[in-house]
């Protein structure tokens, strides 16, 4: 098996749980990442927790980033944090976005997502920090 | 096999259903980690049960879409399936984005079902040697179908053929447009044609002029390919795609020597293509290495041609030790 030239590429995954149909912000972000060298896994609209976390199972992902406009992300986002502990999954980093007020903002980083980016976020930040924060391969 | 306790840990943790070391495994194959070839070893007996379709098409035809479909048909009737979705990595960036995971009719609890995406990485062709591993992986870990999608362009399709043992070609309507595709090969390769998208005006047009194509030609190797009609978007036409696969592999099955002289020659392929890496390997280590500089020196200056030069390394890497080892 000949050695790969260049290190692998981060595996990252888009979802967006929830019921909003709008995911413009999402495709742009994955995009980016993509543009930026990453495998980009999208999981497209109305994914619920459970799925969002098999597919990541499945997709073997470095990152999870989660976007989300309804207004329900602090009912979505810890779910699909508790349900990764469950199967132990404790090394991929969860990345958050959409319009998370301040204060929820502060309560997701403090259960665990790494990154939460508002609606202002520019990409290259976005793009940085994923790079910053994904998983390293073993 | 002696035993599963000289299994590698992966290999009996694959083997026992753990779904995370078997995509864990399928990431040190695409990431070319030398850590896997032992569990490859390990579990390449215990591949071959797998009936392996492959899906190619042109870009945006539904192959997903058909995908998601049987996907769903075949877990009604019981049966495990699993997906590789192969996309084309941009030869830009190196990253990709891969295929919208459509899923809908998906429970996550369900362990008969297992799908990965795959980018190609800028490998030759879009059913590379890592493409065959990871089917081998799920294959191993006992799923009876693998559906394979491939990137939907040109050339590569092609390459279906050599991991599937059923090709299905998915098109549209207005098979004008399509013609162009069917001479770059995708007429060839298909055991089954799909026409997809039913719903839109046409579609039986479409499939009486394919089918009268497929009439005009010679059978290959015996099979006459079927033409099948169907809309993944409203699920019509799925149950009979499934009946014409079904009835591929049956014809397969039919004569013994059959299904075995097919793959053999897809081994003999993949054989030669693993010979070729490691001398395409080697070759690239020859080149880089400076006290080897000579070769491109000359070659350069037009002192030697390419082919002489070729001649010349293919010789001293491995002409040398082939003779040592004769008599
Ligand atoms: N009307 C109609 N649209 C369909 C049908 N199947 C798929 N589509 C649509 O066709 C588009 C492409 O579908 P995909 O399943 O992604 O096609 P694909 O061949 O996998 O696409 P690539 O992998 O990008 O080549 C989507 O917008 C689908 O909704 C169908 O049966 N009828
Ligand atoms: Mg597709």
């Amino acid at each position: 098996m000949p050695k790969a030239a260049t290190p692998p590429p981060i595996r990252v995954l888009i979802a967006k749980p929830g019921l909003d149909g709008h995911d413009r912000g999402a495709k742009v972000v994955a995009r980016a990442l993509r543009d930026a060298g990453m495998e980009v896994i999208y999981a497209g609209l109305r994914q619920t927790p459970e799925e969002i976390v098999e597919s990541a199972i499945e997709e073997d992902v470095d990152l999870i980033g989660l976007s989300c406009l309804s207004g329900a992300h602090m009912a979505l986002f810890p779910r699909v944090l508790k349900l990764l502990q469950a199967r132990k999954v404790r090394d991929v980093p969860v990345f958050a976005g959409g319009i998370i007020p301040d204060d929820d903002a502060k309560k997701l980083r403090r259960i665990g997502i790494k990154a939460v980016f508002g609606p202002g976020t520019t990409l290259e930040e976005i793009v940085r920090t994923a790079r910053g924060i994904a998983r390293r391969p073993a | 096999m002696t035993g599963g306790a000289r299994l590698p840990a992966a290999a009996r943790a694959l083997l026992s259903g753990d779904r995370r070391a078997l995509a864990r495994l399928m990431t040190q194959v695409e990431n070319h980690d030398p850590a896997v070839l032992p569990v490859l070893r390990a579990l390449y007996p215990k591949t071959g049960r797998a009936h392996v379709i492959g899906l190619a098409g042109p870009l945006g035809v539904g192959k997903s879409s058909v995908v998601n479909a049987l996907l769903a048909h075949l877990r009604k009737l019981g049966t495990t399936v699993a997906v590789v979705a192969v996309d084309p990595s941009s030869p830009f960036s190196g990253g990709s984005v891969l295929g919208d995971r459509i899923r809908l009719e998906r429970d996550p609890g369900d362990a008969g079902v297992f799908i990965r995406s795959m980018a190609s990485r800028g490998r030759a062709g879009g059913v590379s040697a890592a493409t065959r591993e990871v089917v081998r992986l799920l294959d191993a870990a006992g799923f009876s179908v693998i559906l394979v999608e491939t990137v939907g362009s040109g050339q590569v399709d092609i390459e279906i053929r050599d991991i599937a043992s059923t090709s299905v070609v998915v098109l549209v309507p207005h098979l004008g447009d399509e013609v162009q595709t069917l001479k770059a090969g995708l007429f060839e390769i298909a055991d089954v044609f799909c026409v997809n998208k039913a719903d839109l005006a046409g579609a039986d047009l479409a499939a009486r002029d394919l089918s009268e194509l497929v009439g005009l030609g010679a059978p290959r190797d015996g099979w006459r390919p079927a033409v099948v009609v169907a809309s993944a978007r409203d699920g019509t036409g799925i149950s009979e795609l499934w009946t014409a696969i079904a009835a591929h592999e049956k014809f397969l099955d039919a004569d013994p020597k059959r299904r075995a002289a097919a793959e053999r020659t897809r081994l003999a392929t993949e054989l030669v293509e693993l010979v070729r890496e490691r001398y395409t390997e080697s070759a690239r280590e020859e080149l880089s290495e400076a006290s080897r500089s000579h070769w491109l020196d000359d070659v350069a200056a037009r002192r030697t041609d390419p082919r002489t030069a070729a001649d010349g390394i293919f010789e001293r890497q491995h002409a040398p030790k082939a003779r040592r080892r004769r008599p």
